[in-house]
């Protein structure tokens, strides 16, 4: 069809000394060439997790992944022997992370930690390896690029280090970037460059980016499709129209009630409750303990997915028309 | 999205009955129930510690061995200075359960009897430790500073005199003996705790946690009793519990190369030394016993400090 | 970053000087010491004594020139061998017990840190428990009740390694393992706890993401980072291995400076004491100095404060 990636059925659990946790449970999407997919969720919905199991990160004890199949140009990256997902790794597919102060080695100049990972992949002279990473300073917008490959982690500011881990994860051209909560730790000024830095990189490289944050904010900004996230599954998913404008999940209703407006006035709105506990996941919809339309069948089946066009589906009982009857509540 | 479908059901109706779209009943505060039960800091330090079967194991045997350093002595038929010549360096045997010395003194007597001065120096050192280290540290921690700074100055240059060497120098000088060598020990050893306490003083010091039981209006001293203390105090039991060792050590050493306790007192530094030429004539027992108590002793009180490490570390709640 | 290093050194002067102080005025308040004692060995000696130290002239004076003497590294005449001076005994015993040091130290170095890593690598596995054990027994048994266990199995049970003196390779081992386990017992804990910690820092995770070689990423990225805490103990090890060779070397008539220490405090050969003394100190603070040095150089965010350390 043209997907990039394809996520298929993916579950993923943790052995712990309390049981096993389920942190993601049967999560399906893909990904188009040049498009940002946000995944959006609370802490612990297993955004995370599944990121870091396309790129194979999850240790293996205690994680596992028990099903599905997670498809990159045609190759299962499930199956793939670890040599052959080191070639992966930071070539055709990158990640980066949340925290930019700790993400660097500091015993490492910030231009060795650039070239290792070209050396890494490709066999190039050490003059193209530094030549390359001095353009993907530039890239990035770091000045005086040549000169500061010599310096050390701690002598930047955070927002430069995030700059500089986002030309590490771009110096092989991979054609898919996995950002993990990338601007999370930082100042809301610097976030606003790094996000536009993002949009910037997708239009002159043409990399295909999935984006995990719990900040709908950042998601307005820079995402085309975005997939929320509850509890180890995708319970609504659409383009950005959709999810801004016409979100149908009510716990994608509730985060969006919940963010802060300049032009609304009165109390802020949180969603009650807490995620369910991933040790023994409820039957059903595990949003219903929380949820304010919930009924008898959302305890007892999962709902269905319903597609409410060719690019919105959402997985909710509410969906059915036998909800109708209480659906003036809506 | 190509959720697989639940296609063994023809009909969603199937799946999900007609009767059950009806809202459902909730009660309240069912959404935030906790998971576990919370435990007090103690009480959660003592279930790890529990968890750490050697370090368990590590205590069993230290109470045992105060136990008979307490009562060896008296249970042994033989005094522990009484010579009987004619059964010199005699094999363990009923009557001498860990064998005799050249001067046909009883080990095993003489084992619990240096089991006590060990123990003794061991623990003396500990609290003497703790007692100046605790003032010094918490002094200059607490008032900051250029007392502070003075007074760390000061720590720097005693850290790095080499701690040995100042104990032996300390027995030339005060002439050997019990007295001398505790004093040696602890001129040079508080060193290290007052750093900690310093330490820790400082942390706490500026803890949200404290300013927050502030605005409640919580008193001071229930600040201190409740916030404080279990927080600074798992360093400092630590390292008290991993000073025994390294100052039985020092005993032991001294006494072997002659500086320590000098007859008629013995200990099993002593024993050690007496019982080494022993070795060259096939008397093993001699040599074994002194030997074979210091290591575990010192085993037992590491093994110990390092399980109560694990266990009052509240950061490693929930791990493993 | 230089006033760091002036700082450091001046301490370590200041530390030289203070241990010079309290060896010299313990040495003379003592009772007993040949220095203040009415009751001499011999007159030959008594008239010696007063040569060479002056003993009727104050005690600041004393101390002033006695000063002086160090500083021209002259420690003295040995009392109870009138013919050698304390800087030939020094000079006969420090290089036997330097090397003796120094291969403990290296020993204790290379296997520490080897296991170190491997148990940190098989972390919680059945290997990472049994090293962890056995390096609490190596810190736990003296190097001295080591050393007499030792003795006693390879030399007197198995013959198959000298007990004595130092001549040939073969008589190095048991005193070397002697003195290196509980050093490497030490090491290996230390290299363990920091490996575990560094293995979890998100900088590892990004060099994983970048698809770097196992071997890579524990060499290049996390030992680097684990090992600036082991560097820091190397003067605290360097120290220990220093005393211990006095205990080592009494077992084993290992004719290094140890001896002469230990035999000298036995004799109260007060010069001796004091020589050796000050020597010893001399020794470990240049090695806490050096050690500050390399930590310096290895981690990058002290070599480039210009604030004080």
């Amino acid at each position: 069809m043209g997907s990039l990636l394809e996520v298929n059925n993916l579950h993923v659990s943790f052995a712990s000394y309390g049981g096993e946790v389920q942190a993601v449970r049967g999560v399906n999407f893909s990904l188009k060439k040049g498009e940002t997919l946000a995944i959006v969720g609370e802490s612990g919905c297993g955004k995370s997790v599944t990121s870091q199991t396309i790129m194979r990160l999850i240790p293996s004890p205690p994680g596992k992944i028990k099903d599905g199949s997670i498809l990159y140009k045609g190759k299962d990256l499930t199956k793939l022997r670890e040599e052959e997902m080191r070639g992966i790794r930071g070539s055709s597919i990158s990640m980066i992370f949340q925290d930019p102060m700790t993400a660097l080695n500091p015993t490492l100049t910030i231009g060795d930690q650039i070239m290792e990972g070209i050396k890494q992949h490709k066999q190039i002279s050490k003059v193209e390896a530094k030549s390359k990473a001095i353009e993907m300073l530039e890239l990035v917008g770091i000045p005086n690029p040549e000169m500061r490959l010599k310096q050390y982690p701690h002598q930047f500011s955070g927002g430069m280090r995030q700059r500089i881990v986002i030309a590490m994860a771009l110096i092989c051209e991979p054609e898919i970037l996995i950002a993990d909560e990338p601007t999370t730790a930082l100042d809301v000024t610097i976030q606003a460059q790094i996000l536009d830095l993002f949009r910037e990189i997708q239009q002159k490289r043409d990399v295909s980016i999935i984006l995990i944050t719990h900040d709908l904010g950042v998601v307005a900004q820079v995402a085309d499709r975005v997939a929320v996230m509850y509890a180890g599954k995708i319970v609504e998913m659409g383009n950005r129209r959709d999810i801004f404008y016409s979100p149908q999940h009510p716990y994608t209703r509730g985060l969006l009630n919940s963010v802060p407006r300049l032009d609304q006035e009165g109390e802020l709105v949180p969603i009650d409750g807490t995620p369910p506990d991933l040790f023994s996941p409820p039957e059903g919809c595990s949003f219903t303990a929380r949820c304010p339309y919930a009924m008898e069948v959302c305890k007892r089946v999962y709902p269905l997915e319903s597609n409410l066009n060719d690019h919105h589906q959402i997985n909710c009982w509410l969906q059915d028309e036998r909800a109708k009857r209480i659906l003036h509540t809506i | 999205m190509g959720l697989p479908q639940e296609t063994l059901y023809e009909k969603k109706e199937d799946i999900a009955l007609d009767e059950w779209f009806v809202p459902i009943e909730k009660k309240k505060g069912e959404a935030e129930a906790v998971v576990r039960p919370s435990l007090s800091y103690w009480q959660e330090a003592w279930r790890n510690l529990g968890k750490n079967k050697l370090a368990l194991g590590a205590l069993i045997f230290l109470i045992l061995l105060i136990i008979m350093a307490i009562i060896g002595p008296i249970l042994s038929p033989h005094s522990i200075s009484e010579q009987k010549l004619i059964n010199q360096n005699q094999p363990p045997s009923s009557e001498y359960w860990f064998g005799t010395d050249s001067l046909g003194r009883d080990v095993f007597s003489r084992t619990w009897y240096g089991a006590r001065i060990s123990l003794f120096v061991g623990i003396a050192a500990a609290v003497i430790d703790f007692l100046i280290g605790v003032a010094y540290g918490g002094l200059s921690g607490y008032k900051g500073g250029r007392v502070d700074h003075i007074l760390m100055r000061i720590v720097e240059v005693l850290y790095g005199l080499p701690y040995l060497l100042i104990v032996i120098l300390m027995s030339v000088v005060m002439g050997p003996g019990l007295g001398s060598i505790i004093i040696a020990l602890s001129i040079t050893g508080w060193v290290g705790m007052a750093r900690i306490v310093r330490g820790q003083v400082l942390q706490i010091k500026n803890y949200e946690f404290i300013l927050a039981s502030k605005t409640f209006g919580a008193k001071t001293y229930r600040i201190i009793r409740k916030n404080l203390l279990p927080n600074t105090m798992g360093p400092i039991i630590v390292q008290m519990t991993l000073t025994v060792p390294s100052a039985i050590f020092a005993e032991a050493f001294l006494s072997f190369l002659g500086l320590g306790i000098q007859a008629p007192l013995t200990s099993w530094g002593v024993m050690a030394d007496e019982g080494l030429s022993a070795i060259l004539t096939g008397h093993w027992w001699r040599l074994f016993f002194p030997t074979l108590f210091i290591s575990l002793t010192m085993f037992a009180f590491n093994v110990l400090g390092d399980g109560l490490q694990d266990a009052l570390d509240p950061k490693l709640r929930g791990g493993k | 970053m230089k006033s760091y290093y002036i700082k450091r050194f001046v301490s370590m002067l200041v530390t030289l000087w203070v241990i010079i102080t309290i060896t010299f005025f313990l040495m003379h308040f003592t009772p007993g010491s040949p220095f203040n004692d009415e009751r001499t060995t011999n007159e030959a000696i008594q008239k010696n004594l007063e040569e060479q130290y002056h003993l009727d002239k104050p005690l600041i004076v004393q101390y002033g020139m006695y000063l002086k003497q160090i500083a021209t590294f002259d420690f003295g005449i040995s009392i109870k061998k009138s013919s050698q001076t304390v800087n030939e005994m020094i000079g006969r015993g420090f290089p036997v017990s330097f090397e003796l040091g120094m291969v403990a130290l290296v020993v204790a170095v290379i296997s520490g840190i080897t296991l170190g890593v491997i148990a940190s690598l098989k972390h919680n596995g059945v290997i990472d428990y049994i090293a962890m054990t056995i390096a609490v027994i190596g810190i736990s048994i003296p190097n001295f009740v080591l050393a007499t266990m030792l003795i006693q199995q390879f030399a007197v049970n198995w013959k198959i390694l000298p007990t004595a003196t130092w001549s040939s390779w073969k008589h190095m081992i048991l005193p070397t393992i002697a003195l290196a386990t509980s050093p490497t017992a030490i090491i290996a804990r230390l290299t363990r706890t920091s490996m575990l910690e560094v293995l979890t820092q998100d900088y590892i995770k990004t060099a994983k993401a970048k698809g770097l070689s196992p071997f890579k990423i524990i060499v290049k990225h996390a030992l680097r980072n684990a090992l600036l805490p082991v560097v820091t103990l190397l003067g605290a090890l360097a120290a220990s291995i220093l005393t211990g060779t006095f205990v080592i070397e009494k077992i084993f008539a290992i004719p290094g400076m140890g001896k002469y220490f230990v035999d000298s405090i036995n004799n109260r050969d007060y010069p001796v004491i004091m020589g050796t003394t000050i020597f010893y100190s001399t020794i470990l603070i240049i090695m806490l100095f050096l050690v500050d040095l390399a930590y310096g150089i290895l981690d990058p965010r002290i070599k480039l404060q210009k604030k004080e350390g």
